[in-house]
Formats: C-alpha cells, structure tokens, sequence
C-alpha cells in the first residue's frame, strides 16, 4: 500500500479554544502588558533627551550612552560588576557545600532543613541589614569584642564600607545560590558515584569528573540567580552603605528621584539587560531557561 | 457473526508525519475477550485510546453499541478504561476513587455505598476503603482500578497493559483473576499486551498488529496452529522458520527445496517454483539416529537448556541454521555433538506465503 | 586490616563532623542578624543605634498602637500581599497549567517573559513600569503597588506549579474523563486537588515577595502611603525605633508558630488516616479468617 500524506485533519471537536484562552490566557496578557511593554519602553526612553526641567524630550539622542562612558559613571558601574562577581563567586565556594550536605540527607530531613533556611528570609530584608549594622557599629558588639580581644587599638570603622554592603549582599544572596545547587546535587544519582568509585576514582577524582559536570546547571543557576541581582541592588548600599557607597541600583534609582534625569536612568537599565541578556544567552548554549531550576 | 458491539471501519490515525494507524478494520463482539497484540510502536494503544475517546481517529468510523463516538468525549461514551499506570486518584481513598464515577453521575449515596462495597468485594478488596493509593501495593492499585472502572457497568472494558507493571507470579495470577471476572460480567473486554503469552491465556480472539497493521484476527490456538504471516509465526509462540522454493504440489503437500535440505509441509495454494516460508513449532520436531521415510534433515545437537517443565534442546542443521526443538523429558539416548536426523509430520508444518499482509 | 577499617570509618566520621560543623556555621550565619534583631527590641533606647539596656516598653508601645505609621503601614503592606498573593496565584496556577498543556503560537515568547521578572533586576523593572505609568498619566498609588507586585509574583507561582505538574497529572485527567467527569468537573475534582501542595507552595512564595519587595514597592507608590519595608528603608536615615524590631519579632513569631501548627496538623491527621485504614483492615480480616 502506498503511503499517502494524511488526510485534512477533521474540524477539532474538542471544547473548543475556550480552555486554552482561560488558562494561558490571562499570564500571557499580563505579560505582555506589564513585562513586554514597559521593557520595550524603557528602552525607546533610554534614546530620548532629557529636556531642561527633568522631563522627557522625545527627541533621539545618544547622550545618555555616552555619559555612561565617562569616567564618573564608568567607575561606579566597574566597581558594581565586581562587588557582584566577588559575592557570586563567595556564594558559590560557600554555598556548594552546604548544598551538598543537604542534599546527602534523606528526603524528610532535606525539606526540613531548607525550611529552616527560609525561615530568617520571612522577617523583613531591611530588619535584618540593619541588624548587621548594629552589629558592625562602632560602638557595637563586634567592635566590642574585636577591642577586648585585643585584636584592634580602636574602634574599626565597618559601616557605611564596600566590604560590609558585600556581607549583607551575601546573606541576602546565599538562599538564591544554595536551592539550585541543592535542587541540581539531590538529582544526582549516589549509583553514578558508586559505578566512579568501583572503577577506581579517589573522592576527589569522582567529585571532579562526575559530581561537579552532572551538578552544572544548579551551579549555573545559581550564577544567574545571584549575579544578576546583585548588579542591580540598591536597598543593600542604601541600609549598609548610608549614601556613601554607590552602585549601578542607586544611581537607577537617583535618577528617578532628586536628578530626574530618565534617559539617564533609562540607559544603565538598559545596560543592566544587556548584561542579563548575556549571561542568559550564554546559559542556553547548555540548557533551554525553562530547565533552569528556580523554586 | 454475533454483533458488534465495537466497529472501527477505515480507521486511520497520523500522528504528524507518522502513519501509525493504518486502514483498520475491527469487529468486536459482545460479551468476547479480544486482545490487541504486538510490539511496541505497533499502534494498538493508539486503536484503543481513540475507542477511548483520548485521541481522535484521523479519518475512519468508530461505533460503539452502534452509535458513532468520533465526536464523542471521553465521558459521553459508555466504555471505561483501566490505565496502565492505574491512574487512581492519589489525592482521594478507595472508597473515592472508586465511587467517583457513580458520584458524577449523581447516584444516590447510599446506592453508591452499597455498589463500592459490592465492587470492592468483587476484586477482593473489601476493607480498604479509607486506604490512600500510595500505600497500596502494584496489584492492589490495579484491582482498585478495575472496580473504579467496572462500577460503571460499562458495556466495554478497555484495559491498556494493566498488569505490566506486576510481577511474574502476580502476572499469572491477575490474568486468570481478569478472565474469570470477564465471564463472570458477561462485559466485553478489550486487552492491550505486548506480552503473547498473555494474549493466548486469556483471549477469546488475538488480533496481532504490526506497524499499524493487523496481521491476522482469530482465535488463540487459530493463530498458534495456522499464522498466515513469518511474524505472526515468529511473534507467537516459538517456531522454526525455513525459508524455501516450491519444487512440487500435489494433493495438499508441498515439497520444498531450502539450503538445509529438503523437506515436506501441507499446504494448499502454492505454485511450484514459488518461494515460501515454512514454519514449525519446536514441540513438533523430532529427531532420530536414521533418516525416516518422509524426510530428514541432517543436524548436530548443540546444546540443551533445562526450563523447569520442557527441554529445549538446539540443533545445528547442514549450514549452520539453528533449529529448536521441545519436549517435557529429555532424551537420554541423545548427547551433545552427536549427529542426528531431524524431521516432523508435515500435517503440522505451516506454509506460508511470501511478504503476505491479511486481515 | 582492621586498621585500614578504623582509619576509614575515622575519616568517615571526621568528614561527617565537618560537614556538620560547617553547616551550622551557615545556619548561624543566617540566623545571627535575626537573632540581633529580635534582640534589639528589648533595646532601651529611642533610636536602635546601641544596646542600652533591656525593656519590654517597646511591646507595650505596639500593642498600644500608638505608632499609627507603623500598624497603618503593616495594614497597607497586608491588604497588598493578600490581593497580589489571590491574583498572582489564580492568574499563576492557571497559566502553569496552560502552558504546560498546551502549544500555541508565541508559547515561546511567553516562556521567556516569565522568566524576566525572575531574571532581570527588580529596580529595571520597577523603572521601566514607573516610566510608563507616569507617560500614560496613571496616578501612582495602591494599584500601581499591586500590579508591581504581581508582576513578579506570577512568574513564581507559574515555575512553582510547571515543576509540580508531572506527565502523570494528564492521565489522571483523563480517567477522570473516562468515568464520565466533563473537563469542568475534571478541573475542580481532580486537577486542581492534586497539585494543591504547588499551589499553596506558589501562595505562599507569592505572599513573601510581596510583604517583604521593597524596590518595586518604593518606585510606585508615589507620594502616597507607604508599605512597611518603605517605611523602614525611609526611617533608617532617622534610625530605627525599636518597636518596628518588636513588629517584626511579632510577626515572625507568628509565622514560625503558624508553620508548627500547620505540620503538627498534617501529622496528626496523617496518623489517623492510617490509623482508621488498619483498624478497617483487621475487622476485615478477622471477619474472613476468623
């Protein structure tokens, strides 16, 4: 029998369009609305002019790019790069191993234990950054110690410091680096380490060669999880770094605030994509982002 | 005839580019056990998920108690499925899970209590009423199932490899408990398997399919005694297949010329010069130290392997073809390497055509 | 031999105990600025900028709402979350499911923009939503808040249920199907029960975004009334008053009993089911054997 090319599919009986607009529906329209649009937007903006009261002048200009080169700015955006890139780094060294200690642990015993993880992120994020300053005063309990210790002649000045808007950054980022890294370790079958060390690899070998390739995508995650949101933080500086310190999140910010200047505002935003976008970019090379594991 | 109670007519089902339903023509009868069999891939879960009403015949008629379903949901028909997986609703008991049909239905609760109790009791549950299906074993899952779907008196029973999952003496065991209840109810049952065995202990009727196909439609020892096609001789059973070339035809006995040597099968409708295969089941083989009258295939005895209840023992013919034969003792007077002669009553060979495809 | 078996089980137990140790050195970590915090309450003091002492004043001023700011700004923060967690989650779990079920033109543009809120950094977004709203003349206030919140919201609570939603989920949907429950019946009786742990996963992530969002929340609420996190970011130029740690205290308190409560619930109840089924098993039994 020859084959022939299917015949046209009979008129779809089943419930119709109705279900499919009810459930995908209303996400897609939001999304639209309110993600799609206003990225877009912002964009358009960053090529605005900013005119001489604070508004917009719908006029194309490249200004705001161009001020983002100068030394100013440039300055403040390499130094945000690195502050995220050093607590990505730290979250990662640090977190793996907690993750993996975790994830070793019989199922009940894991859920409770990252409950007990999540339990300190319910109080307000802001409580517990000043939390850290009161504890980083001058005046306050570590100095305290630190002097009786001997350690320090006078009180070491740790506020308003790069240094301590980094601890909070990396308390505040280590939950979003250790899910991912545990969520991809538990999916590691303990048969795969057994066949690495029946076949004669040392522990450190088997973690090289198998735990640490198979584990890649939490790893991966974790990066895009905690870079990312680390480049744009401004809450952070704003209760550890009292105005002192600035990073790409607060001038954002001040741009939408006292300086009024939008296109300004709108073209950092714009770098910040570009710079998610990358990254994005480069973690589909190894997997498609819905695998990417999240919750 | 009987009637039919289920009628697929030019059925045809693509999946994309992918023909994996082709041209089916099916009658089922009321009150019969059939089984769809074949390898996987072959389209029988296909036919019995668009009986179902889960997917939609491409093209093709399908009839259920005389009436035409392919517009039909799933739950406008009067057929119930048992899943493979078993499917039971793991966020409710027995007792809900089995009651769920009756109570869309909006049976009165105290029917519906006396029919779980009955339904339970019938597959020998009874007592695990409040039980969640994740603390229920394999086969206590599958005859939830069951009393979930037969609660409805469905006219027809679909079941999609219920007991895959079980073990083999678990297996046996679920497979005589189906038929008799298939009796018992006087439903029609339609079976899906890959596993043969299965199929003829349990069927009424085997329809084997291949490739969206089906070969061949009859009754277990119909299919067994006369396959019409090499796989269906293969596919059933074992058997040893030769292939050859027609060198005579006369009063329904075949002469075939095959690179082992010739030998001598019924069968009618053949030509001489036309190729052909020719089958025998190993339990019909039999050797001897001489050639006999008939004909005889020289042959080596290779080795024999112990099953418990027959012997299979392995022959090497003249170049090199294994052959298969079985009995329930084995023959003492026979060793490995001896040479021997091989031969069988052609009354129980199968000749059978060439590249046939039947329904 | 036996040396090498002690010195192995050694090693064992040693790297056991690190692994340990360095575990509860995280959690202490995390813990400590919650312990600070709860701590600072008691602070007698005005300001928190130093410890000066223990008191429970601080209780009573919040139990005496006097601090009108602050309980005004924890109602306001309330009445937000719940409506950002109904919302998100509704609109959230509908679409897991869709997308999951379903393929259609632009699936995979949709895709990609879910994950943007979870991606890309709050303040962009914040910016890009302020920038329109302002251009389209939308006054700023307890709408643009909620669509803010949501905004992020949804996109967890869609992840939160595609990764509770397994292949096993169709085919239940299809027994429900196949014993006479139309797609209606099937969504509410069958569909929705079995995911109900992702969707009060998807609740609960949802309420904690929004209760604690401080970016979103400080971009679009204009000059209007402020959410709690907006009123502790503002009041930390000032300094703290103690009273918002006890607010917080109080809050998490409850949280971390409601939590207790709820899994002493479901062991309980766990328990019984289990109970009942073998007590109805053995009278069973012993009716039949006897």
């Amino acid at each position: 029998m020859t084959e022939t090319a299917p015949p046209a599919a009979r008129k779809k009986k089943r419930g119709s369009s109705l279900p499919r607009l009810a459930q995908a529906g209303p996400v897609s329209v939001w999304m639209v609305l309110f993600v799609t649009i206003p990225m877009l937007f912002i964009i358009y903006i960053s090529f605005m002019t900013r005119n001489t009261f604070g508004g917009i002048e719908y006029k194309f200009s490249l200004t705001s790019y161009k001020t983002l080169l100068d030394a100013i700015y440039f300055v403040v955006i390499a130094k945000s790069l690195k502050v995220a890139l050093v607590t990505t780094l730290l979250c990662l060294l640090l977190g793996y191993p907690f993750a993996y200690y975790i994830a070793r642990k019989p199922p009940q015993v894991a859920s409770k234990l990252i409950m007990l993880i999540m339990i300190p992120f319910w109080t307000n994020s802001l409580m517990r950054l000043n939390a850290w300053m009161l504890l980083f005063q001058t005046n306050g309990p570590v100095n305290n110690a630190l002097l009786s210790l001997g350690w320090i002649s006078q009180p070491h000045k740790f506020i308003y410091t790069d240094w301590l808007v980094m601890v909070g950054l990396i308390t505040n980022m280590l939950p979003f680096a250790v899910l991912p890294m545990y969520s991809s370790i538990e999916k590691l079958q303990n048969s795969l380490l057994e066949a690495s060390a029946d076949l004669g690899a040392r522990p450190s070998v088997t973690f090289r060669k198998v735990t640490l390739p198979l584990t890649f995508p939490g790893i991966f995650s974790a990066i895009i999880l905690t870079f990312i949101p680390a480049l744009g933080i401004y809450t952070v500086t704003d209760m550890l770094g009292g105005g002192k310190v600035l990073y790409i999140g607060n001038i954002i910010k001040n741009q939408f605030g006292v300086i009024r200047n939008w296109p300004l505002g709108a073209a950092l935003s714009v770098l910040l994509l570009l710079i998610t976008a990358l990254l994005i970019f480069i973690y589909t090379r190894f997997a498609r982002i819905e695998d990417m594991e999240v919750v | 005839m009987g009637n039919s109670i289920v009628s697929l007519q030019h059925v045809e089902k693509w999946f994309g580019s992918n023909h994996v339903v082709k041209d089916m023509n099916l009658e089922i009868e009321e009150g019969e056990f059939l089984t769809l069999l074949g390898p996987s891939g072959c389209g029988k879960t296909t036919t019995l998920r668009m009986i179902a009403g889960f997917e939609d015949a491409t093209s093709g008629t399908i009839e259920v108690q005389g009436e035409r379903v392919e517009e039909k949901e799933p739950f406008q028909r009067d057929v119930n499925t048992v899943f493979q997986n078993y499917s039971l609703f793991p966020h409710m008991t027995v007792y809900d899970n089995v009651a769920y049909g009756p109570m869309i239905r909006k049976v009165p609760k105290d029917e519906i209590k006396k029919r779980v109790t009955e339904m339970l009791e019938l597959v020998q549950m009874s007592g695990y009423e409040k039980r969640k299906p994740d603390a229920l074993s394999g086969g206590q899952k599958q005859r939830v199932a069951i009393a979930r779907a037969l609660i409805n008196n469905p006219r027809v029973l679909l079941l999609d490899e219920p007991l895959g999952a079980l073990d083999l003496k678990l297996r046996k065991q679920m497979q005589i408990e189906l038929k008799r209840l298939q009796r018992k109810l006087d439903i029609t049952f339609v079976y899906v398997t890959h596993d043969q065995e299965e199929a003829m202990t349990m069927s009424d009727r085997i329809a084997v399919m291949r490739d969206g196909v089906i070969l061949q439609i009859g009754k277990p020892t119909d299919i067994y005694d006369h396959p019409r096609t090499k796989f269906v001789a293969d596919f059933i059973g074992e058997s040893n297949v030769f292939e050859g070339t027609v060198s005579r035809a006369a009063g329904g006995l075949l002469t075939v010329e095959t690179p082992q040597g010739v030998v001598t099968t019924c069968g009618e409708g053949f030509q001489p010069g036309e190729k052909l295969y020719v089958s025998i089941r190993p339990e019909f083989v039999s050797i001897g130290p001489a050639a006999s009258e008939s004909f005889s295939l020289p042959a080596k005895v290779k080795d024999f392997i112990y099953m418990g209840a027959v012997t299979k023992t392995s022959l090497d013919l003249a170049d090199g073809k294994e052959i298969k034969l079985s009995r329930f003792e084995a023959d003492s007077a026979v060793h490995e390497g001896d040479g021997v002669f091989v031969s069988w009553d052609p009354a129980r060979s199968v000749a059978i055509k060439a590249e046939e495809v039947q329904q | 031999m036996k040396s090498t078996k002690s010195r192995k089980l050694r090693r064992q137990r040693s790297s056991r105990f690190w692994s340990g140790f360095y575990a509860v050195l995280i959690y202490t970590v995390f813990y400590i600025p919650v312990a600070v915090m709860i701590a600072f309450s008691f602070n007698d003091a005005p300001r928190n900028y130093y410890w000066q002492g223990f008191t429970t004043r601080w209780y009573a001023k919040l139990f005496s709402f006097a601090n009108t700011d602050l309980w005004d700004a924890l109602i306001y923060s309330l009445i937000i979350a719940l409506l950002a967690t109904a919302i998100s989650v509704i609109i959230g779990v509908l679409g897991g499911i869709g997308l999951k079920k379903f393929e259609f033109r632009g699936k995979k543009f949709i895709n990609m923009m879910i994950y943007v809120p979870i991606i890309v950094p709050e303040i962009v977004l914040a910016v890009a939503m302020l920038i329109i709203f302002i251009t389209i003349g939308v006054k700023l206030g307890m709408g643009t808040i909620l669509i803010g919140h949501c905004t992020f919201c949804i996109p967890y609570a869609v992840v939160t249920i595609k990764g509770r939603i397994s292949g096993d989920n169709e085919t239940l949907q299809e027994a429900s199907m196949d014993l006479g429950a139309n797609r209606r019946q099937t969504f509410w009786r069958v569909t929705v029960p079995s995911i109900m742990p992702g969707i009060t996963s998807a609740a609960f992530l949802s309420f904690t975004l929004s209760i604690d969002d401080v970016v979103m929340s400080n971009m679009l609420s204009g000059a209007t009334q402020s959410t709690l996190p907006v009123l502790i970011l503002s009041m930390n130029r000032t300094g703290l008053t103690p009273d918002t740690n006890a607010l917080t205290t109080v809050m998490i308190a409850l949280l971390v009993i409601g939590l207790l409560t709820v899994n002493a619930f479901q062991r309980r109840r766990r328990k019984k089911d289990a109970r009942l089924a073998a007590e109805a098993e053995m009278a069973i039994s012993s009716a039949h054997g006897g």
